[in-house]
């Protein structure tokens, strides 16, 4: 998707709550991040670096949390594994199937001094 | 620059009135991403009495301000183990690495606008459609003749979102309805926070029509929710059935999707019948609608759509609950 547009709203909020907790410096942002979401890590590590240069957060290590994919099959009524985007219930083959994980953007939290 | 996406140099521009009047208010909100300024939003009505007024654009979504109860955290035994920090234990005074739990969507500052927007529009019983499409697929057009043909019935407004140029908004204004250009510059789509500026300006009268003709992108403008009652997705027929599988989000994000240009299905090979298929795989609940905004054809289902979820908006504005 825009890993750039993105990454500067994730480095906005870090940003903001160190300043709130008043740290000297950000060491790490662990990132939960959706197998089957729309993100590819390694456009978001390289933004990453780029966006926190002369911030708080400079230099700091993305830690990428991977969430597998689940979805909720409405013929089957029950939840499955999903492994693509909008694909198919593994168990009956249609695709009526919600997305109910794997689409994640979330910071969970930073490792900070 | 914009908060959420860092496009440099969103514009609204000025001109709101029906002749195309300015009416000042042509800003370039030139602030940081990692700002704390505060300026007068007066569509933030949600919870301020609770937070920092200074954050401008602070998501209120976690329920866990640190700083509030000002103790470290060293969470051990999480599934990310950075040793606990160097000391592994609390010391007053002693400098270590602590974890702070954050807990947030990278997109929660758009969404806490988009709230706000939402809460803001729903109030005063404004059915506002986000139209969603990729660049030629006939939206402007398709919105010039709806304009003409409901404005005797709701009093309308409109918002045009484009990289460059007010070109929109001037075919907009020629149908005689307030329209408000807000220029993404390098953005490639609409988010919460512009919209919010533009509803400052725009002023929507109750009970009234809201259109917000997005960026012609099919990507980006699915991820970012607005505040609008729906999205519409137009997808013309001059383009590729498979185009909701080729970017299913957008088709996904969407209500309702209207099959525009219907007057060319005689000349161009478009399989109709697949791309409903394929939209509907991506969404099972999505409506569809076939019309043809030269011709007319199918506006008529359209337009009762409109009216008939219109009349639930006004309604709840009235009664305050769905």
């Amino acid at each position: 998707m825009h890993e750039l547009a993105l990454t500067e709203s994730l480095v906005g909020i870090v940003v903001e709550e160190a300043r709130r907790q008043h740290v000297t410096r950000v060491n790490a942002v662990v990132l939960e991040i959706g197998a089957i979401g729309q993100v590819v890590p390694e456009s978001l590590r390289f933004c990453f670096d780029a966006v926190t240069r002369g911030t708080i957060a400079e230099g700091a290590r993305l830690d990428i949390v991977t969430v597998p994919g689940a979805g909720w099959c409405l013929d089957c009524g029950k939840t499955v594994t999903l492994t693509e985007r909008f694909g198919a219930c593994p168990v009956c083959g249609r695709h009526h199937v919600q997305m109910t994980a794997g689409d994640e953007l979330r910071i969970r939290e930073m490792e900070v001094t | 620059m914009c908060t959420v996406c860092g496009c440099g140099t969103a514009t609204v521009e000025a001109g709101t009135g029906a002749a195309g009047e300015a009416q000042g208010h042509s800003h370039d909100h030139p602030h940081a991403h990692d700002h704390d300024h505060s300026h007068d939003h007066d569509h933030h009505p949600h919870d301020q009495a609770h937070h920092d007024h200074a954050h401008h654009g602070h998501s209120h979504d976690h329920g866990h301000h640190h700083a509030d109860h000002g103790h470290d955290h060293v969470h051990r035994g999480e599934a990310i183990d950075f040793g606990a920090g160097l000391a592994g234990v609390h010391v007053a005074g002693l400098d270590q690495h602590r974890i702070v739990r954050i807990e947030r969507d990278i997109l929660s500052k758009n969404a806490a606008f988009a709230r706000a927007n939402r809460a803001r529009l729903t109030a005063r019983g404004i059915f506002t459609l986000n139209l969603v499409s990729s660049p030629g697929s006939g939206k402007t057009s398709l919105l010039v003749r709806t304009i003409l043909d409901l404005t005797v019935r709701f009093p309308i407004t409109v918002i045009e979102g484009d990289q460059q140029t007010s070109n929109d908004a001037e075919r907009i204004r020629a149908t005689g309805v307030p329209a408000l250009q807000v220029n993404t510059g390098k953005g490639c789509h609409l988010d919460a926070h512009m919209v919010g500026h533009a509803l400052d300006t725009l002023d929507p009268p109750p009970a009234s029509l809201l259109f917000i003709e997005n960026v012609g992108n099919l990507v980006c403008p699915a991820a970012f929710d607005l505040g609008e009652t729906h999205k519409v997705v137009v997808l013309s027929v001059t383009e590729g059935e498979d185009k909701p599988l080729k970017y299913p989000d957008m088709f996904a994000a969407a209500n309702l999707m209207l099959l525009n240009k219907a007057d060319l299905l005689p000349y161009v090979d478009f399989d109709m019948t697949a791309c409903m298929a394929n939209a509907l795989r991506v969404n099972p609940r999505l409506q569809i609608l076939t019309v043809s905004a030269r011709t007319g054809e199918g506006l008529p289902a359209f337009y009762a759509w409109i009216e008939a979820h219109a009349a639930t908006a006004s309604a709840l504005a009235v009664t305050g609950t769905p």
